[in-house]
């Protein structure tokens, strides 16, 4: 009763939270704020909080600079560092939005050490008098360049001011680059998810900016790439679907010249030279017409299907193809392929499936049985387009819309390696393709498409620390330094890593290492510093580079643990670790990741919980670190780890969006929201617990992936008898609308478009919402619970109070 | 003056030693002078001296054989038949008599002939000229006076006999030549200017004068006079005299003077026995037998035959020829000089001079004249019907228009043989020489007063055929039993009639249905077949027409493209359709290319049509499958949009490099796409030179004429196109061939495909739009609108005894026995060779029967049976009997021309005059009765036989000259394989119709007269046409109505040259000539291109070599030299 009460006045609090009750209070609130204001403002009320320094202080970091830190004191030592089970790691997103940068004219100053090249920022001494800054990285002092001649205590730069640590300029590098689309088009289509498809990119025409050149291949059988420069009749070049060629090759037999040799200098070709090559590739202005009008009859693939067969897709060779003749008309030079298909690769190099419709594709049930005849083959080929594509800075977005699999699998590193996107859905046919496609094309406050290309992340750290990798959207450039860790997690071995497309919430994980001997005397005062230079191509085709610097301050592990604990961001420390088990899982059996999950936890449980041992009903949690148990487990019941009742593509889908996308993202997606609608008060977060599912509630769970309104059992009773239609019961109707107002308000941001799913008791749908509620209440302990609140889940899954009870026994007995 | 200079010194010198030696053959070096032209032209880049260097050893050679031929007395023969030492093993088991003869000239071969004598000459030739290259490029002015000197000079020296044979041989070289030839000393030299200023290689013969009417006035007067006259003076040298002497006798015998010994003969009209004489040249030889009058002496030898067919012309002949005589020759005189370059009059005749004056005549109207045989045979059916109800009959000539009853033996028009009545044993098929063949023309074309052939229909099981050898159910299957059983006719094998089939017999033991049963009584007739016939057990689709335009930028430039496109719209209108069908189902598709292939999607739904490019030459591909292959009425619309714009968007295409092979590879893949036959019909402008399978370079390499690797000219490069050979076959996919080159092309190997699919080869040399358009629209018209079959296979059945062994045609063979064509049309023959296996039973006679099984062009399976059967006899005499010339001719070429891909063409040609030697040597030996060995006597059968082999050995691909266009030799050589025996003969002896004296009244064609020069008149208008080209002579004296009539032109010498085009003017005669023309255009399966030339004018040499009784231009002797040298053959044979 109690706990019910308590729910009704606190949004999340963790009742059957055994970790901490005591401190399970505020732990709750900050997440409610944390998941609350990101994703949408609920009411006014929910923001009564009491905050932490701390938490202020993250909020305050990841507003102005885009980084989240797993912790916000460092560790000085190595093996402290080691102890501490979370690395110091952060999540970064370049590209944050930010209204109040605007962005400075001109270059960023260096630091002259050859291998060092930081760029002068807030951190820096800077003696004025002598027009000198001093390296806050290497230590090299440098003087200004003349351009500074003026510079003094009260007239300094913008990239001096603390308030800029994130800064922005924008740099005149070589002729403006346009924007690049390249769709290639999947004709192996039904007839209305074709015809819908040839709307969705006539409409995207009127999307594009009228400069941007524009490029078609459709492809079945065969792979056709349009020629859009001509008048009357419509041209194209036809390759044969099974024959492998290299990229020479297709250049010539596009007629492309020999693009190479400009292709070598890194430089857009010459006007003169791009219009030869532009008969593929044309402005969107010129080419309007003709090509709404080639989409217009864009036919099915003409080749029959015979009884039994698949239609023969030859998805590889096409990319291979628009691979080819970008990287022989615009290499480095910003631009995106869009791959549309209904279905998977069916014949040439990159095949997924066979023909034979008898043959299924194959499952994660193949593959671990080795049984996937064409995986390795062809994750091999797509891989190597993706670099392919990745070094020449152009994306891949992979839009996959079929109810079968469409080979996601082995496609999965075209978008995964280049920054693309994908988006998985169910015919093209659907508003969770269309809207999704439309918001592809959405504009910033500026009106400049949220989307940037070519970006290049360098990592540059001071000398305690070392970079050990990134885990996110992103290519190695294999840029060694002396910033760079032995020690390898995620994509390591460098300082740079290509981002071939960014959006405002691409978010990098990227992982340090303190290198600092335990001996070596802490820098005493000296804080950490970390710089990222981010350069890329801002969708208004400028060149920019952003860059970001942050310190945090040193502290020994032994005197200032405490401190160390409180400046733990279980946040993204959990998102964090999860992007590590999800990189772990693309190459290791699941078990064993899950495994290496549970015992970091144990270990970080160990290491922070108060216990005595072998009493696990003494093991307490601090407030910083309360909630981080629960996010493990969800986290392990998430399909980013678990394949059970997933094929293999949703598991590729899934992973893919997880590793790009911010903190708040991933949290809703490792332990989604859920949201109660009743006549007992407003709208409240409830527990993402069996025991929420209420026969008078209307609940609204946002998984990301999927958004489920699902009605309980009395509700949906008085909606199947239409009382919301009748003037008395006008509450009624407005309770039903409430749901679907705050739906539709997440539906309009979200990208990709998630599943929207409006269900009730009963409902087959309703299975979306019972998959992620934790199962408290199961068919094996309804009656011990005895209630007649809540739904049981008909799962042996553990819920959290079992794993929480093993965790306990875990971390405080002495053997593990 | 350089020119005369150059002559005072360089050439005297040079020619000394030719002269000194040779007897000149003035008519010969005549001829030869282009091949001088070309030298100059084409290897200016030899200085002078590397030129003497080259040419000398030659040079000695000739003068060698020269003295060589003049004791020999027969050389003319050995530049056509190929140096007698090599012929002397073929000779030698007909006893030692070949001994003597045989031995001077080995002898003069083996001492260094080694070049042939033809080539020999013409480097004897250069060498002689070639210290004039300036002159030709002098100034007209110079030539004036360059003319003059010759002529004073001559005159002069005729009186100072020692010096003067220098001197005059030279002149009488230039004077000779004056006819013929550049003639750079020649009294009319502008003529020889005009030329040389334009080298025009085309022009292979330079024979003539160019400029003839301002020529001949000077001619005839000084010139003329003197030169006959100088002979005499000459006399002396014996080369010399020759040819001088010749041209005032011009009139009678133009034969008679070289080979003859002429002088015993004095009889004038004989031919035969001199020329075993002076070939002897033992004097033993001619005297006697010749002094008869022609007519006794010949006609007697032939046993039966009428008199009227006497082996050589009869009296009543003769009129014909001599009253015309005087007229022509007359005429002749006048002009320019004994003139005709391939008569006999060039010949040197050392006997003639013996001979003295009166004798030198050999009347060519004495020998056995084709265009009479035509006529007569003719004149036979006139009124007839032939009926086909008699095993072994013969049929009229291939020439002659009859009318066919079948009643139980195909129609001559579908199959041919060399011989209707087959000799029992091997052993005398061996004897006799004779080739047992039939030349099977399964889809020809019959006239609108014949039936087409009836189509059975045998339901559900297919035709009936012998369970044995499968031969199909016909008139010779014997029904026994009362109907139930009957006997195959083939293999003699017992069979069940099948239940549905049964039929009871009547009194005479025929089936009581027979006839209603058209494959019971008929000699053809067709099946409808079932499944079983059809290709993966699945009736076959309609076939299509796919065009593939080669737009690389000659033929853009050319206009070529535009032209195609234009003339496609009318053109797809009347695609062939079966009889009584409504419309064409044939599907059309568009394909243009240059290094890669642009397709075109012409869907009937589609505004626009769409261009889909594959570059992926080296893996062809077709892009689409629905909208390549369209009906044409469905998607006219589409389709004119893309014939529109086809022109256009490749108007500033500079891609002048093309490919080939891919292109037919990518037919073949839409067919096998579609799963249907078809036919590709491709423009191609040059020689694939782009990098992609099917590359080709030049291998033309003029060095390997008259070698043992002659024959790799006319072999196809191999590897990649005999695979898509092979394809195109297996597909059903035919290959036609359009060609616009302006060089070398290498048409032996890009002509390889089509000459295996049933397809054809037409080229256009530099092609103008203005010039050949109408002759290439025509072609193509013909080519699309033919009737046609696709996906064929053929089986030739015989019964016991013998079987067919060889084929030749456009054909690809598998195995040893069925016949693949892509696709056979209406014009497209097989010949197939018989051999015995065992002996034959005269009772039982000899059955062929001929199945084709193909896809009619509304996509129907059909089974075309033709049936023929023959008479077997032991006795020679009935064989000979029943021989066809035309056919044996047909086989011939056939056989002769597929053994130059492995045989050098000298040997190939040694054979062919030993095959015709031997087969009138057996004639002779067996057949005819006694009579003086010195008589030539040939069957009735045959009597036309060595005109048509003089024909042959002399065509294109068997005579080895470096003048003749490699691609040429190749083309004919492949075209001649697929010809039936109608256009065999044609092209081996053309239709020269005198013109002038055409009846403006009558529908007939005016009778064609012989080819020879001496038919023709100075005031007369000639069409010559051989199937290929077709020629308008004009005499020099035509009158001027005459001009005014045809060409709205004052008088001759306004015509333009090249003109090749007749006004269409409202007069009675330039209707009906151009009615002539249209329809023998209409009527030929090829298009020709009409080439109007004037007597003496340059291009007069081109219409020459069609005068295949005359002597050849580059090697070849006349029809009476021919004659006399398989004389004495038969008679070393004989002996």
């Amino acid at each position: 009763m109690g706990a019910s009460a308590v729910l009704g006045t606190r949004h999340c609090s963790k009742v059957q939270s055994p970790v901490s009750c005591a401190s399970s209070v505020s732990g709750a609130d900050i997440q409610c704020f944390n998941l609350w204001s990101r994703t949408r403002s609920l009411s006014g009320n929910t923001k009564s909080f009491n905050m932490t320094t701390y938490q202020e202080f993250i909020q305050q970091n990841e507003d102005r600079d885009g980084v989240r830190f797993s912790w916000n004191l460092w560790p000085s030592s190595r093996l402290e560092a080691t102890r501490l089970v979370v690395p110091v790691s952060c999540l970064f997103t370049p590209l944050k939005e930010r209204t109040d940068l605007p962005p400075v004219q001109y270059e960023p100053v260096l630091c002259t050490r050859a291998n060092c090249k930081a760029v002068l920022n807030p951190l820096c001494q800077v003696d004025f008098r002598a027009k000198i800054w001093a390296c806050n990285f290497c230590f090299q002092r440098n003087p200004f360049p003349p351009s500074y001649a003026g510079i003094s205590e009260v007239n300094q730069p913008a990239e001096l001011m603390p308030q800029f640590s994130t800064i922005e300029y924008i740099v005149q590098r070589g002729p403006p680059a346009p924007l690049i689309f390249l769709y290639v088009v999947d004709t192996c289509l039904e007839e209305e998810d074709l015809q819908a498809l040839k709307e969705s990119l006539q409409m995207s025409l009127s999307l594009l900016p009228p400069n941007a050149l524009v490029g078609l291949i459709t492809f079945g059988r065969m792979v056709q790439v349009h020629e859009l420069s001509c008048e009357g009749i419509a041209k194209s070049y036809v390759f044969r679907g099974t024959k492998d060629l290299t990229s020479k090759q297709i250049q010539e037999m596009l007629g492309l010249g020999k693009p190479t040799a400009q292709g070598q200098q890194g430089r857009p070709m010459a006007p003169q030279d791009a219009a030869s090559t532009c008969r593929f590739l044309q402005p969107v202005h010129r080419v309007d017409m003709n090509l709404t009008d080639l989409l217009g009859e864009l036919q099915r693939d003409p080749w029959p299907v015979p009884q039994g067969k698949r239609p023969l897709r030859s998805t590889g060779v096409a990319l291979s193809v628009a691979v080819g003749l970008l990287e022989g008309a615009y290499p480095n030079t910003g631009a995106r392929v869009m791959l549309f298909i209904g279905g998977p690769p069916t014949q040439g190099p990159g095949m997924v499936v066979g023909d034979e419709l008898k043959t299924p594709i194959r499952s994660w049930h193949d593959i671990q049985k080795d049984n996937a005849r064409h995986l390795k083959k062809a994750t091999k080929y797509h891989e190597a387009l993706a670099n392919r594509s990745a070094v020449n800075g152009h994306c891949i977005d992979i839009y996959a819309c079929a109810l079968d699999q469409t080979g996601l699998l082995e496609m999965k590193c075209l978008s995964n390696l280049t920054g693309g996107y994908i988006v998985m859905g169910d015919s093209f046919n659907t508003s969770l393709f269309k809207q999704t496609f439309q918001r592809v094309f959405s504009k910033d406050f500026n009106g400049d498409f949220r989307m940037a290309f070519g970006g290049v992340l360098e990592v540059k750290t001071s000398r305690e620390l070392k970079v050990c990798g990134a885990i996110g959207p992103c290519v190695s450039l294999n840029a060694k330094g002396p910033c760079v860790s032995e020690n390898e997690m995620g994509i390591g071995g460098t300082t740079q890593w290509k981002v071939c497309s960014l959006n405002p919430s691409s978010t990098l994980g990227l992982y340090f290492e303190v290198v600092n001997q335990h001996n070596a005397p802490i820098p005493q005062g000296g804080r950490g510093a970390i710089q990222f230079v981010t350069q890329y191509q801002h969708s208004n085709t400028q060149r920019r580079i952003r860059v970001t610097t942050i310190a945090r301050n040193w502290a020994d592990a032994q005197s200032q643990i405490q401190h160390i604990e409180s400046s733990f961001d279980q946040e993204a420390a959990a998102v964090l670790m999860a992007r590590l088990g999800v990189f772990r899982a693309e190459s290791e059996e699941g078990p064993d990741v899950l495994r290496w999950l549970d015992r970091q936890l144990i270990r970080l449980c160990q290491k922070f919980g108060q216990f005595n041992k072998e009493d696990p009903t003494s093991f307490r949690l601090s407030e910083s670190l309360s909630l981080y148990p629960q996010f493990m487990f969800h986290l392990r019941r998430s399909p980013f780890l678990q394949v059970f009742n997933n094929s293999p593509d949703e598991s590729s889908y899934y992973r893919h969006h997880f590793v790009r996308q911010d903190l708040t993202q991933s949290l809703i997606m490792i332990q989604p929201i859920l949201y109660s609608y009743s006549f007992y008060g407003p709208p409240e977060p409830v527990l993402l617990d069996s025991s929420s599912i209420l026969p008078d509630r209307i609940l609204l769970m946002d998984t990301f992936f999927q958004l489920v309104i699902y009605h309980g059992e009395t509700i949906a009773q008085w909606r199947k008898a239409g009382y919301q239609e009748m003037a008395e019961y006008e509450n009624f109707k407005q309770l039903l609308q409430a749901p679907l107002d705050d739906a539709q308000e997440i539906l309009q941001t979200r990208f990709p478009m998630p599943r929207y799913v409006d269900t009730e008791h009963g409902g087959s749908q309703a299975r979306f919402l019972l998959s992620k509620v934790n199962p408290s209440q199961t068919h094996n302990n309804l009656y011990t619970w005895g209630q007649e609140t809540g739904a049981p889940i008909l799962t042996d899954d553990v819920s959290l109070q079992v794993f929480m009870d093993h965790l306990k026994k875990l971390a405080v007995s002495s053997a593990a | 003056m350089p020119p005369s200079s150059e002559r005072s010194t360089g050439r005297p010198a040079r020619v000394t030693a030719a002269e000194r030696h040779s007897p000149k053959p003035v008519g010969c070096s005549g001829a030869q002078t282009p091949a001088l032209w070309r030298s100059l032209t084409w290897h200016s880049a030899f200085s002078a001296g590397d030129r003497h260097k080259r040419t000398l050893p030659r040079y000695y050679s000739v003068s060698f054989w020269h003295e060589e031929r003049a004791q020999a007395g027969m050389g003319g023969y050995q530049g056509g038949f190929g140096p007698p030492g090599a012929t002397q093993p073929l000779y030698g088991h007909y006893g030692g008599q070949a001994q003597p003869f045989n031995a001077p000239p080995t002898a003069g071969m083996m001492n260094g002939m080694h070049p042939a004598p033809a080539s020999a000459q013409y480097g004897q030739i250069a060498q002689q000229n070639g210290a004039h290259p300036h002159r030709f490029a002098a100034p007209p002015a110079s030539a004036a006076g360059y003319g003059q000197p010759p002529q004073s000079s001559y005159n002069n020296m005729a009186p100072q006999p020692p010096p003067a044979t220098q001197q005059i041989t030279n002149q009488m070289n230039a004077l000779s030549m004056g006819n013929y030839a550049p003639g750079p000393q020649s009294p009319v030299n502008t003529g020889g200017q005009q030329h040389l200023q334009r080298p025009a290689p085309v022009m292979g013969q330079p024979q003539m004068h160019p400029q003839s009417p301002p020529m001949s006035p000077q001619m005839t007067a000084p010139p003329m006079a003197s030169t006959p006259m100088s002979p005499p003076p000459m006399a002396g040298a014996p080369p010399m005299g020759g040819p001088s002497m010749d041209a005032p006798h011009m009139a009678g015998p133009p034969m008679g003077a070289p080979s003859m010994a002429g002088p015993p003969m004095g009889g004038p009209p004989m031919a035969g026995p001199p020329m075993g004489a002076p070939s002897m040249g033992a004097p033993s030889m001619g005297a006697p037998p010749m002094g008869a009058s022609t007519m006794g002496g010949m006609a007697g030898p032939f046993p039966g035959s009428a008199p009227g067919v006497g082996g050589f012309q009869q009296a009543g002949l003769g009129p014909q020829g001599y009253p015309q005589q005087p007229g022509q020759f007359g005429g002749h005189m006048a002009g320019p000089q004994p003139g005709m370059p391939g008569m006999p009059g060039g010949f040197p005749s050392g006997p003639s001079q013996l001979a003295g004056p009166p004798q030198k005549k050999l009347d060519p109207d004495s020998i056995p004249s084709p265009t009479q045989v035509i006529e007569e045979d003719q004149q036979r059916q006139v009124g007839k019907l032939y009926v086909t109800d008699v095993r072994g009959q013969v049929p009229p000539l291939v020439t002659t228009q009859f009318t066919v009853q079948d009643q139980g033996n195909a129609s001559p028009r579908f199959m041919r043989c060399t011989t209707y009545c087959l000799p029992t044993t091997a052993d005398l098929a061996k004897q006799s020489q004779v080739p047992l063949a039939t030349i099977i023309k399964p889809l020809a074309r019959l006239p609108a007063n014949e039936a087409p052939l009836h189509v059975v229909n045998h339901g559900e099981t297919g035709p009936v055929r012998c369970n044995r050898c499968k031969a199909y159910i016909c008139p010779y299957m014997q029904f026994t039993e009362g109907g139930r059983r009957f006997q195959c006719g083939f293999c003699n094998c017992i069979n069940e009639v099948p239940m549905f089939y049964f039929q009871h017999l009547d009194h005479m033991g025929r089936r009581v249905d027979f006839n209603q049963r058209p494959e019971l009584c008929l000699g053809s007739y067709e099946f409808e077949v079932t499944l079983d016939y059809c290709k993966n057990n699945k009736p076959p689709n309609p076939p299509a027409f796919i065009f593939m335009i080669d737009v690389s930028y000659n033929n853009i430039k050319s206009g070529l493209v535009q032209l195609i496109c234009n003339e496609l719209k009318t053109l797809l209108e009347n695609l062939p359709k079966e009889d009584g069908s409504e419309s064409s189902v044939i599907k059309v598709g568009f394909v243009t290319y240059n290094k890669i292939l642009h397709f075109y999607n012409v869907k009937s739904a589609l505004a626009q049509p769409q261009m889909m490019v594959v570059s992926d030459t080296a893996e062809m591909f077709v892009p689409l499958l629905d909208g390549f292959l369209v009906n044409y009425q469905e998607s006219k619309a589409v389709i004119y949009n893309l014939l529109d714009q086809i022109p256009d968007m490749f108007a500033n295409s500079n891609e002048s490099e093309t490919v080939f092979a891919p292109v037919i590879q990518a037919g073949v893949e839409a067919l096998k796409a579609a799963e249907c036959s078809g036919k590709l019909f491709i423009f191609q402008s040059a020689m694939p030179t782009a990098e992609a399978p099917g590359k080709l370079k030049n291998r033309d390499d003029k060095k390997l004429i008259n070698t043992d690797k002659e024959k790799t000219l006319f072999q196809p490069q191999k590897a990649v196109y005999e695979q898509l050979a092979k394809d195109c076959v297996a597909t059903g996919c035919s290959v036609d061939l359009f060609l616009f080159p302006s060089q070398y092309v290498d048409l032996a190997t890009m002509a390889s495909i089509p000459s295996h699919t049933g397809g054809s080869v037409y080229k256009y040399i530099n092609f103008q739009v203005e010039t050949d358009g109408e002759h290439f629209l025509r072609d193509l018209r013909k080519d699309v609108q033919k009737p046609i079959g696709f996906d064929a296979v053929m089986r030739v059945r015989t019964s016991t005894g013998f079987r067919a062994t060889d084929f030749f045609g456009a054909v690809h063979m598998n195995n040893t026995t069925d016949v693949e064509m892509a696709s056979v049309d209406c014009d497209k023959a097989v010949t197939v060779e018989f051999k015995h296996d065992d002996s034959l039973g005269e009772d039982a006679g000899a059955l062929i029967q001929c199945a084709l099984l193909y896809t009619t062009l509304s996509g129907q399976r059909r089974l075309r049976i033709h049936n023929l059967s023959l008479r077997c006899s032991s006795q020679l005499q009935d064989m000979f009997k029943s021989c066809e010339t035309d056919s044996l001719v047909n086989f011939f070429a056939k056989s002769a021309y597929r053994a130059v891909l492995k045989q050098p063409v000298k040997s190939v040609r040694e054979i062919l005059v030993n095959q015709t030697a031997h087969m009138l040597a057996c004639y002779r030996k067996n057949c005819a009765s006694a009579s003086v060995a010195s008589q030539l006597i040939l069957p009735d059968t045959m009597k036309v036989f060595p005109v048509y082999m003089n024909s042959l050995m002399k065509s294109a691909p068997l005579v080895a000259s470096t003048e003749l266009p490699t691609d040429d030799r190749a083309q004919q050589r492949l075209s001649v394989v697929a010809m039936g025996v109608e256009e065999t003969q044609l092209l081996l002896y053309p239709r020269l119709v005198p013109l002038h004296n055409v009846d403006l009244g009558s529908e007939a064609l005016p009778a064609p007269v012989r080819c020879s020069e001496e038919r023709l008149s100075d005031c007369g208008l000639f069409l010559l046409e051989n199937g290929h080209s077709m020629f308008l002579w004009l005499g020099q004296g035509c009158p001027a109505e005459l001009i005014q009539g045809l060409f709205n032109l004052p008088s001759l010498a306004h015509l333009q040259p090249n003109t090749s085009e007749l006004p269409a003017l409202d007069n009675p005669l330039s209707k009906k000539i151009r009615s002539i023309i249209d329809n023998l255009l209409e009527k030929r399966p090829n298009s020709m291109k009409l080439q109007i030339v004037r007597q003496k004018d340059k291009p007069e040499i081109l219409f020459r070599q069609f005068l295949v009784e005359d002597k050849a231009l580059y090697s070849g002797a006349s029809y009476m030299d021919f004659l006399c040298f398989v004389h004495r053959e038969i008679r070393q044979l004989l002996s």
